[in-house]
């Protein structure tokens, strides 16, 4: 190999190449765009099937665009459609959800917090022991807890109840926020804790002081993920509810799988989206956030 | 009393989540346990009675046939996710434009409950408008697929809807595993003349064993809670065709009243998820502790 | 209890284990108000977790600490009336400068008032006056360090810790950071406790160095001396950089007269130690190592009546710093290290003159590596 091989290289070949690279960047974009079709196909039927009117769903089909569209089937969904017995739409529904997941998802994640900043920084006996506990919670069949609770929140008086759902929530969130937070928390020097300790600081005042100022990273991760695991619930919704306190995932199944009277696949369409509605729009706002949740659950911090 | 006080108030502010989980957690899987141990029909009832619903329950063919899916749906669930996630996430890391857009199509079926965008695949599997209808319109009259109302096809449905919701996750474990890849590695190789498709089966993607391991272990236990894909697209049938372990203990206990059964089940669920996830958490946390 | 009033700090019998792992055996220690005690070992010596009882951020196993005269030993950090600088400096990322040193003050009540006029002093004294506003992370290493002091000195406590508090810095910011401690040091009066583990800090900043190894402490005394005398082989190859020469030896009486015999190349010298104090008397025939330090080492010729002896060694690599030449030389199948000034012309396997004042000479038990 000599400079004047390398100089004098065809120039045939560099192009060649050129257009070698440029058709298998072009394939890549194509298989990337197939996948992107693939993904996207429900969220797209669901949203051009709200807008259309019966008629034009027999007659067509389903990925076509709407001849008209109207909004007709979302007001209907939010407002008159079945479940079940009851005509009152999505609407009570939408609102038992955000009753139930606000103080969810409020106090699962303060409890983290604190246990996170115990467990990390107060490393008492057995601390890593309460640790494995508390992560194993995160990972069983909650099949194997749904009888129980049942009975459980039937002696403390919270059968079907919105109060059950909440304590439910947070009783099985508690392993997850408490490892988003001991993870982050890990990641604070110890020497900071001994340094506040020094200047005569407590667990307390070192805790609302120098460790929640610093969290509001963790904080919004671990909130997106208690927001979207307990709005998305169905299995705790649909055993420990009963008609009136549903959450919006029950209630969406039952208009879905309603048998009375006509199909309207379009108010079914509308009452999905305006179900799955704010966890898409958190996820569209804040995927990043909703992403390193889900990392940081499945692969230790 | 104050020193007391000080020296114990990380116990103090652990101590009611650790009651709670205690209680909430081992307590009822230890309740469960026993329930399964007894002649529950309706009501629970508290004397020992030995492993007879167990055997109950192996002899029932609609367990059989769950657990049969299970092992059906977990397998392809898992082995096809991975695939298609780890092949996902090679071609992102390719230096993409709007890789950010994409990633985030890719992903947000993880986002959305099941039960919301299960409404829209029950309509597109469904023979009479969805694809097959579609298909047909485009000319091709003969086209069928119909496995959803098909008896023995109708657990792949269940795949397909639980590849579409899953592989995104994966497709994120393995793009930030790819993105920790020693750069320097990379250079190396390179500058060694060794190419692209080379470097990726030879040295990145063996270096994301963990990353293998972890989405193995996450997705097999996906598969076992599994509950409302199968309740969003099929309902467990036809007939019960399409039944897991998960919506059999859902039907022993809320429809059947059958608690001996419903316990009996979720305790078999609970052992398999253990068996997965016990030596999986040990091995993580182990070294910590050193 | 009077008595013990003059001793800011003392530690008695102090021991501290993990399970089966005894990190600290039976430490006594006690040192006086304006002392600089520098604890400088390998690490793993002990010397940060003997710190960190001192500070009541570890409990020890048994044993007491007393500071300024009072049982310290089960109470909490804040009660004990000290400060402590850190390696990582452990500013509260989410504070300004400004409340990263009064957030002590402020934690015990201190007014507005009392703590800005503490800050003034100290942001005065340290120079960080106009970096008050900023937060840590737009701070520069040497201005965290500078911070971090800042936050100890507005507590005027009775003791300081210092632990590794220069390890993250880059060598010129270090040697004036260790200026400016050891002026503060003397400006204030203040008794001090200061974890390293560069044996350079601990000579230059100490007024005691308390020498760790294995849990215990080896020696303990003013920098000079435990460079001078060092109680055993391990002090005496940690201090002093290059380390100390160990020529293995083997004493021989002849009369009055006490020789080192000591064999290279096939050779016996023999060299004269009438002049090294052997406490207690040495046997004829015991095996020593003879401890040189490589200043002793050199081409020039010491005064006449230093005991000295001249050998022809080759040199085996030599490092030039421009104030003098490092040389190792070969001495039988080992090596010694000797300074030679910079203007001797010294090539590399060319035999070089070389004179040993043995003057300084320190002389180990082989079996024991204790000074004898």
């Amino acid at each position: 190999m000599t400079d004047a091989t390398l100089t004098s290289a065809p120039a045939g070949r560099a192009t060649r190449r050129g257009i070698v690279r440029v058709a298998l960047r072009g394939l890549l974009y194509l298989l990337l765009a197939l996948f992107v079709a693939y993904y996207i196909l429900p969220l797209f039927v669901m949203a051009v099937t709200s807008l259309k009117s019966l008629d034009e769903i027999r007659a067509g089909s389903l990925m076509s665009l709407p001849d008209s569209a109207s909004l007709v089937s979302w007001a209907t969904a939010w407002s008159s459609a079945c479940a079940g017995i009851q005509c009152e739409g999505l609407q009570p529904f939408f609102w038992n959800s955000v009753k139930m997941v606000v103080p969810a998802v409020f106090l699962s994640t303060f409890l983290g917090a604190v246990n996170g900043y115990a467990l990390s920084h107060w490393r008492f006996r057995g601390a890593n022991l309460i640790f494995a506990l508390m992560l194993f919670g995160c990972f069983i069949p909650f099949q194997v807890v749904l009888l129980p609770m049942a009975r459980t929140l039937g002696l403390l008086g919270l059968a079907g109840s919105l109060g059950g759902l909440v304590l439910v929530h947070v009783v099985y969130g508690l392993g997850f926020t408490t490892l988003f937070f001991r993870n982050y928390y890990v990641t604070i020097p110890v020497e900071l804790v001994k340094a506040a300790k020094i200047d005569g600081a407590g667990f307390f005042t070192i805790f609302f002081r120098i460790f929640l100022p610093l969290s509001p990273p963790i904080i919004v991760v671990t909130v997106i993920w208690q927001f979207t695991q307990i709005w998305n619930d169905f299995l705790f919704g649909v055993s420990f509810s009963q008609a009136g306190t549903q959450p919006v995932t029950v209630a969406l199944n039952n208009i879905v799988n309603s048998t009375t009277g006509v199909k309207e696949y379009n108010v079914d369409m509308a009452a999905a989206i305006i179900a799955g509605l704010p966890t898409l729009i958190v996820y569209v706002l804040a995927g990043k956030y909703f992403i390193r949740g889900l990392t940081a659950g499945s692969v230790k911090g | 009393m104050s020193g007391w006080l000080t020296r114990n108030i990380p116990k103090i502010v652990v101590a009611p989540s650790l009651a709670a989980v205690l209680f909430f957690v081992y307590g009822f899987i230890v309740w469960t346990g026993y329930v399964s141990l007894t002649r529950s029909r309706i009501m629970p009832r508290y004397d020992f009675d030995g492993f007879g619903q167990y055997v109950k329950l192996f002899r029932t063919p609609r367990w059989d046939v769950a657990m049969e899916n299970l092992f059906v749906f977990g397998l392809l669930f898992i082995a096809v996710s991975i695939a298609l996630g780890l092949l996902l996430a090679v071609l992102l890391d390719q230096r993409i434009r709007a890789e950010g857009a994409i990633r985030t199509i890719y992903l947000y079926p993880m986002a959305l409950s099941f039960i919301v965008t299960g409404t829209a695949w029950k309509w597109i599997l469904n023979p009479g408008l969805g694809i097959e209808s579609v298909v047909r319109s485009w000319g091709w009259e003969s086209f069928s697929f119909d496995w959803l109302v098909d008896p023995e096809m109708a657990i792949y449905t269940v795949v397909i809807a639980g590849v579409w919701q899953a592989s995104g996750f994966v497709m994120a474990l393995f793009l930030a595993g790819l993105r920790s890849v020693d750069q320097e590695v990379i250079k190396a190789a390179m500058v060694d003349g060794i190419n692209l498709p080379r470097i990726y089966v030879s040295i990145v993607i063996p270096s994301l064993s963990p990353v293998f391991l972890s989405a193995v272990i996450v997705l097999a236990h996906l598969a076992i809670k599994s509950f409302d894909l199968v309740i969003a697209l099929t309902g467990g049938g036809p007939g019960y065709a399409t039944d897991l372990p998960a919506t059999y203990m859902y039907a022993m206990a809320f429809s059947r009243g059958d608690l001996g059964q419903a316990a009996a089940s979720a305790t078999v669920m609970m052992m398999t998820v253990a068996a997965i996830i016990v030596p999986y958490l040990y091995s993580e946390l182990r070294p910590r502790h050193d | 209890m009077a008595a013990q009033n003059d001793a800011v700090l003392k530690i008695e019998g102090l021991t501290k284990s993990f399970q089966n792992v005894h990190v600290l055996m039976n430490i006594d220690l006690a040192i006086e108000e304006g002392a600089f005690l520098v604890l400088v070992g390998p690490s793993g010596c002990g010397k940060s977790t003997l710190l960190n009882c001192v500070a009541g951020l570890e409990a020890p196993t048994s044993g007491r600490i007393l500071i300024g005269g009072r049982d310290m030993t089960d109470a909490a950090p804040k009660d004990r009336d000290i400060a402590m600088v850190f390696q990582s400096y452990a500013l509260y990322p989410n504070m300004s400068v400004a409340r990263n040193i009064t957030f002590g003050m402020k934690v015990r009540g201190a007014t507005r008032a009392e703590q800005r006029s503490a800050l003034e002093k100290v942001a005065h004294m340290l120079k960080i006056d106009h970096l008050l506003n900023r937060r840590p992370a737009h701070l520069s290493g040497g201005q965290r360090q500078r911070v971090a002091m800042g936050r100890a000195l507005v507590r005027q406590p009775k003791l300081f810790l210092f632990d590794e508090p220069l390890s993250n810095l880059d060598a010129k910011l270090r040697v004036e950071m260790r200026a400016e401690i050891k002026r503060l040091h003397r400006a204030l009066g203040a008794t001090i406790v200061y974890v390293t583990h560069d044996q350079t800090e601990a000579m230059s900043l100490a007024t005691e160095v308390a020498v760790m190894e294995g849990g215990v402490i080896a020696q303990l005394g003013p920098p000079q001396q435990v460079y001078d005398y060092p109680v055993n082989t391990f002090v005496a190859g940690f201090i002093g950089s290059p380390a100390m020469n160990f020529i293995n030896g083997r004493i021989s009486k002849d009369g009055g007269a006490i020789r080192i015999q000591v064999s290279f190349d096939g050779a016996t010298r023999e060299l004269p130690a009438d002049h090294y104090p052997f406490g207690g008397g040495i046997e004829d025939g015991a095996e020593v190592i003879l401890g040189i330090r490589p200043e002793y080492v050199s081409g020039s010729d010491p005064s006449a009546d230093r005991p000295n002896v001249a050998l022809d060694l080759v040199p085996t690599l030599v490092e030039t710093n421009g104030f003098d030449q490092h040389v190792n030389l070969a001495f039988g199948d080992s090596e010694i290290s000797g300074r030679f000034s910079p203007r001797e012309q010294i090539k590399l396997g060319t035999p070089v003159r070389t004179r040993i004042d043995l003057s300084q000479i320190s002389v180990f038990d082989r079996e024991t590596r204790q000074r004898l």
